[in-house]
């Protein structure tokens, strides 16, 4: 079993687990009942989200200034894995709007930030398909992935400066935000859970790029021989 | 339980972009795998790796 797929059926047990946690162990919330389950999933995926951005962030500032392109490879893997947590995260949200709110969506600050964020993202990986020569594309989208980055800490903020439709933060929030200890305890297993998954992704989208590389060498090689 | 079908639907459509990023990912990574091995039958035998 390669290390790879031991982490996978780790992430695999863990993200079980923190379900199971998310259902039978926290208690259910007062006012929004059953629905605040999904605040497990939606809140622990966006955390996720944010951490793969941060990890696309520093391979792009990494090859800025090293220009090797390992880094390249490993901004494009945690783009698109962080595009897939947000896509959850803004699946998710309005699902857990609808009955709390009675819409779908508004276009307050956290959720258009947020809704912003996964526009830069998608720019960032259509960009890559625009440039052909790889060191050009390499430079050009590390470029705009350290751009894209800005985003993320105004999606954090953004409940925290402007008081708008989405709720006040509950985890760092200050002295009058906080989680029933369970909830707490179950919240940051589950983030624990998908932050394993989130790098488990990371690692097998990266292995693609590496393998595109071996494909490149192997043809170069081969028009040589 | 009142919402419980959308904390469900929730949970099922995030399980789902997963599930097909990770298939997406492996199926293009057995496709490099095929190539790679077929490019390296292809070099001549003093030049494979």
């Amino acid at each position: 079993m390669t290390k790879r797929l031991l982490l996978g059926v780790v992430a695999l047990v863990l993200v079980i687990a923190s379900a199971y946690a998310s259902f039978y162990i926290a208690p259910e919330e007062r006012t929004m009942g059953v629905i605040q389950r999904i605040f497990y999933f939606h809140v622990a995926s966006a955390w996720a989200g944010f951490s793969a951005f941060l990890i696309c962030f520093v391979a792009n500032l990494l090859y800025v200034w090293r220009r090797d392109q390992k880094y390249d490879w490993l901004g494009v893997s945690a783009a698109e894995v962080g595009l897939a947590f947000t896509t959850i995260v803004l699946i998710t949200g309005p699902i857990w709007a609808h009955p709390v709110w009675g819409i779908w969506w508004t276009w307050d600050a956290r959720l258009t930030s947020t809704f912003i964020l996964w526009l830069l993202y998608v720019s960032y990986l259509l960009l890559r398909t625009l440039v052909e020569e790889p060191d050009r594309r390499a430079l050009l989208s590390s470029l705009f992935g350290i751009f894209a980055f800005l985003d993320v800490p105004l999606v954090f903020g953004a409940i925290r400066w402007w008081r708008t439709q989405h709720p006040s933060p509950v985890i760092m929030g200050g002295a009058n935000s906080g989680l029933e200890p369970t909830m707490k305890a179950v919240f940051f297993f589950s983030a624990f859970a998908m932050h394993v998954l989130m790098v488990f992704l990371v690692l097998e989208r990266y292995n693609v790029e590496k393998m595109s590389d071996e494909v490149d060498v192997l043809r170069r090689e081969l028009e040589t021989a | 339980m009142k919402n419980l079908d959308s904390v469900f639907a929730a949970y099922v459509i995030g399980w789902a972009v997963f599930f097909v990023f990770y298939i997406t990912v492996a199926r293009r990574t057995a496709t490099l795998r095929t190539e790679i091995d077929r490019l390296k039958n292809s070099l001549p035998a003093g030049s494979k790796k």
